[in-house]
């Protein structure tokens, strides 16, 4: 693995204008993600993390606009792109296996069809070369080519994840964006999957990021963790680190409130609170609310970022070893 | 092939304690035609021959992937549907053991009164145009409970009890103006106002955020041990069900497939489904090591399923024995553990 720098996001800003004013869904992001690295974005629901997928292909509803920051893939920033000049990264270089993407076949196509569509898009070539493209995909995610020529419902749950991840692979991206691509999923089905996603990401050196809101599975597939709160990452370093020795109070909450049908039967711990509305978040520190540490000055000014070697948090009281 | 006298391992009890629930070859079967012009008739064998008993006090989990007939078995439990054959048989020790499965018009209405349902999903099981006073006060309208004043008690009380405090704040709120975790707490007041002995709790944190869960965890704990009530949960996550259940039923399309003490079972899985579903629990630890999981294929529907052990297709150690015979039975294994196959 070279560490080349695949993708670098700097403060990256994006707001959701709604009647009551505008959602500060992701507030000043900052990461990067390095060739046939895998990132994982851990974090409740409504904390930002599927706002920071749709801001990197910049497949944005009307009512959101990117307000600061950069994104750039190998020194390209792709924030000041047009749409069309967009449409030659996405999927080519960047695609993205969506949330419920088992909802996100056309019932009324074929499958295969439905990826050759997408190999259209972006090449021309004859239909049989296409055919076959889409026959060593379904190879290289356990589909039997066979079905191919069938319709979505004749497939089950674990079968269409495989072929919309077929899709998002038929390009080559560099970089994969998997927004919770499990999570309907059972877990033995979810195992065969991530298993099949991680050897594929290292047959073609792609990288990744996943999103989930399921620690033990950001735990098994990713080499960095960012840990997101209220549209910020609050922490962020190798996963070793991060499940290790977890320095924002966050992070060691969510750990602790996590079951594991291993190991020893600990306490599980209570985090008092709800996620704050992102319309007025709390000043300071987000999470200063619902944080047992917090002091004063949690309460008024942002938090300073605490770094251990590459493993940082931004908080007032970080925790000790 | 029956299976009816599974102990329970409950050796701290006094002998004379009854089970409260006690479920006895229970089977739905849902019918399938397998084409429009076709006279035949299919079933999907749903929940298949099933039997086990639930002592006052226990929670009792059953896990299994979707498809099993976890939730379809919680339902025939709380008479939400009819079973196609079978029996439960109900003691809360008040009056007479009755069988639900025959209750019809008032007495099952009395029923309705000790067995509630808790349901999976707090923003469709809540009407947007009732209060949260509406919602949890409906059962005592439906029961002929209390007068006005006493309604708006008994739904305050509840309403501390599941820390929606203060309760006049909440009373006249709609679902739209609460969390996901607080309209959970709703859901399980609207359960309890009426004082059931029995809760069947169908996934009743599966749509909550990690934060929020250990707190509904807790309360349907605390509530459980103050209130006396029986639970069974129901659950894809064998990890939750850890830390609610006593002990765990694990079902495969239709059947038990094993049950035990929750912590032997976790331990020392014994049939090869629970092995495999245990392996493939991702653990978030990113230095612990999973065994592989060595089943292959996925969950079937059950229609008209071949006699023989239903888990015959995916097993790993299945061999001519398991091909020739009928679907094993639940035999005790020793420790509590039974266990419905004949390889182990």
């Amino acid at each position: 693995m070279n560490s080349v720098n695949l993708l670098t996001v700097d403060n990256l800003t994006m707001h959701y204008m709604t009647r009551e004013g505008p959602v500060r869904a992701v507030d000043g992001v900052s990461f990067t993600v390095q060739r046939g690295q895998s990132l994982g974005l851990v974090g409740e629901s409504g904390c930002g993390k599927s706002s920071i997928a749709t801001s990197l292909l910049k497949l944005l509803p009307d009512n959101a606009s990117l307000v600061a920051g950069s994104v750039e893939l190998e020194g390209v920033d792709l924030i000041p792109l047009t749409e069309s000049e967009m449409r030659e990264y996405r999927w080519d270089r960047i695609s993205m296996v969506f949330q419920a993407a088992m909802n996100s076949l056309d019932p009324v196509y074929k499958v295969g069809d439905q990826i050759v569509e997408a190999l259209d898009a972006h090449y021309a070539q004859a239909r049989d070369d296409s055919l076959e493209r889409v026959r060593e995909l379904y190879d290289l995610v356990g589909l039997n080519p066979g079905f191919m020529n069938r319709y979505p419902h004749e497939y089950s749950g674990g079968m269409k994840q495989r072929a919309i991840i077929a899709m998002a692979l038929a390009c080559e991206p560099d970089l994969v964006i998997a927004d919770e691509p499990t999570t309907a999923l059972d877990v033995i089905v979810q195992d065969h999957i991530l298993r099949e996603m991680k050897e594929v990401q290292s047959k073609l050196d792609m990288s990744m990021i996943y999103i989930s809101h399921d620690m033990a599975v950001i735990a098994e597939v990713s080499d960095v963790v960012g840990v997101m709160y209220a549209g910020k990452i609050v922490e962020y370093g190798p996963t070793e680190g991060i499940f290790g020795s977890p320095i924002h109070p966050y992070t060691y909450a969510l750990m602790s409130a996590f079951p594991s049908v291993k190991g020893e039967k600990r306490e599980l711990a209570t985090l008092p609170g709800e996620p704050p509305n992102l319309v007025d978040p709390p000043a300071g520190c987000r999470f200063h609310p619902r944080c047992s540490f917090a002091t004063d000055e949690c309460r008024v000014s942002e938090p300073p970022i605490v770094k251990q070697g590459s493993h940082w948090a931004a908080c007032w009281n970080p925790l000790d070893e | 092939m029956s299976n009816t006298d599974i102990p329970v391992g409950q050796e701290g009890k006094s002998p004379a304690a009854r089970p409260l629930v006690s479920a006895k070859a229970l089977t739905k079967l849902f019918p399938v035609s397998s084409s429009w012009f076709s006279a035949q008739k299919s079933f999907v064998h749903a929940v298949d021959n099933v039997s086990f008993d639930l002592m006052p006090g226990e929670s009792l989990g059953l896990v299994g992937e979707s498809g099993c007939g976890k939730t379809t078995t919680g339902k025939l439990l709380v008479r939400l549907i009819d079973p196609t054959v079978g029996h439960i048989q109900f003691d809360d020790g008040t009056g007479q053991p009755q069988d639900i499965a025959a209750l019809k018009g008032a007495s099952l209405k009395a029923f309705r009164k000790s067995a509630q349902m808790v349901f999976q999903d707090p923003y469709e099981s809540l009407n947007p145009r009732q209060t949260v006073f509406d919602a949890i006060s409906e059962p005592l309208r439906i029961q002929h409970l209390g007068g006005p004043a006493e309604r708006i008690d008994r739904v305050s009380n509840m309403l501390s009890m599941v820390g929606l405090t203060p309760p006049s704040t909440f009373l006249f709120r709609y679902p739209h103006e609460l969390s996901g975790g607080q309209r959970q707490r709703v859901v399980i007041a609207r359960a309890l106002v009426v004082e059931p002995t029995f809760v069947v709790a169908d996934e009743p944190t599966s749509m909550l955020d990690v934060s929020v869960r250990t707190g509904i965890m807790r309360l349907m704990d605390s509530l459980g041990e103050q209130l006396g009530v029986t639970y069974v949960y129901i659950t894809h996550d064998l990890a939750v069900a850890r830390y609610m259940c006593n002990r765990i039923a694990v079902m495969y399309l239709g059947k038990i497939v094993e049950v035990g003490e929750t912590e032997e079972l976790l331990g020392n899985p014994l049939h090869p489904y629970t092995k495999a579903l245990l392996s493939a629990v991702p653990i978030p630890n990113p230095g612990s090591t999973r065994d592989p999981v060595n089943i292959v294929g996925g969950v079937t529907t059950p229609v008209d399923p071949h006699p023989r052990c239903r888990f015959y297709d995916r097993c790993p150690i299945a061999d001519s024995f398991c091909r020739d015979n009928a679907h094993p039975p639940l035999e005790d294994k020793g420790a509590g553990q039974f266990a419905a196959c004949y390889k182990v």
